[in-house]
């Protein structure tokens, strides 16, 4: 039993695992597995203005998604405070690349040196967060899915729209690794 | 809207009225779906800024592990679920509309402009809250600028190729 609570899950274990959200979810109503709607029904609630995008019934809509969402917060909560925390077990030279960029802090879930509210003043705190936030935002809105809708549910259906979207999410996440963040970080 | 928008949002129950599909019930097993897969993400370290870093330096075989065989994995059921006719225990017949290719730019367009944000983060939509949930609060201020991102394309969708 320890096994779930002190180490990382191994792949084979964490992989099925996440793909079988998509038939609980079908399973239980008939719901296609997406993260990503949550953010457009938020601003159908929230400032839904005179767009025509955020003009539906988002109760109807994305009542079940924004329910099984704050679920995820309080699973990441619950997972947190369950068994020890250790640092994330990257290989060597993950960490050796990431030295050079300045990065030496290595315990927790992400860098402290980008991820804190003091951060937000510097120029790779600011872009890591939020520069970041709003490419996610806009990105996924646009593309209609993110990891989840396009990755697992659109790939495990055999949708092309979605094999052309992964390939943009890699295309965009290896221009920001190889192109972006070395100039960001550059050894600070 | 018409219900089939309605089901391009979300593949719902679209037939059923709103109290019908947002049965308290119902309403709960989601919920703790949602707890269960917010432990997951944390234990399987997706969550982490440090996973995808590797994952995109192509140093480890973990995340493409766990991406391939989570896509394995619920592409076996679906066929299963389209074999044997499944009803949902909602009683809503189960069916999976099918995404429009269109031109196709909005799936390269999109997908590259949230895998640039994704790598910044080191988060997509699901670890983002996940990761709030773990304590990370400044990604409190990531989710509120993904908000603003979603508005803006809403606001700039008719003027958007798709």
């Amino acid at each position: 039993m320890a096994i779930w609570f002190r180490d990382e899950w191994p792949w084979y274990v964490a992989g099925p695992l996440i793909g079988l959200f998509v038939p609980a979810l079908l399973i239980t109503g008939n719901r296609l597995f997406g993260i990503s709607s949550n953010l457009r029904h938020l601003c159908s609630a929230i400032v839904p203005s005179r767009v025509e995008f955020f003009r539906y019934d988002w109760k109807k809509a994305g009542l079940w998604n924004l329910v099984f969402l704050t679920g995820v917060l309080i699973g990441g909560f619950l997972a947190s405070h369950v068994g020890t925390v250790h640092n994330i077990a990257i290989s060597g030279e993950t960490r050796v690349a990431l030295g050079r960029l300045g990065i030496h802090d290595f315990s927790g879930l992400a860098p402290h040196e980008l991820f804190n509210w003091g951060a937000l003043l510097t120029l790779r705190g600011f872009v890591s967060v939020v520069v970041g936030g709003f490419l996610v935002g806009f990105g996924t809105a646009y593309a209609g899915g993110c990891t989840s809708g396009h990755a697992i549910s659109g790939l495990a259906n055999f949708e092309l729209p979605s094999l052309i979207a992964v390939f943009g999410f890699f295309a965009g996440g290896l221009a920001a690794t190889y192109l972006i963040l070395p100039f960001l970080l550059g050894g600070v | 809207m018409t219900t089939a928008s309605l089901a391009e949002i979300d593949g719902c129950g679209a037939g059923s009225s709103e109290q019908d599909v947002n049965r308290p019930a119902l309403l709960l097993v989601y919920l703790l779906l949602g707890i269960a897969f917010g432990i997951v993400l944390t234990r399987s370290e997706v969550v982490s800024w440090f996973r995808i870093q590797e994952m995109f330096r192509f140093q480890s075989f973990r995340m493409y592990g766990i991406i391939g065989s989570a896509i394995a994995t619920a592409a076996a059921s679906v066929a299963l679920i389209k074999r044997i006719k499944l009803k949902a225990i909602s009683g809503d017949i189960i069916e999976i509309p099918r995404k429009e290719l269109g031109s196709g730019v909005r799936y390269a367009v999109g997908g590259t402009i949230f895998g640039l944000g994704w790598a910044l983060t080191g988060a997509c939509p699901g670890p983002l809250f996940a990761l709030i949930g773990n304590g990370v609060s400044v990604m409190i201020a990531a989710v509120l600028s993904a908000l603003a991102g979603t508005w803006v394309y809403g606001w700039l969708r008719p003027r958007l190729p798709h």
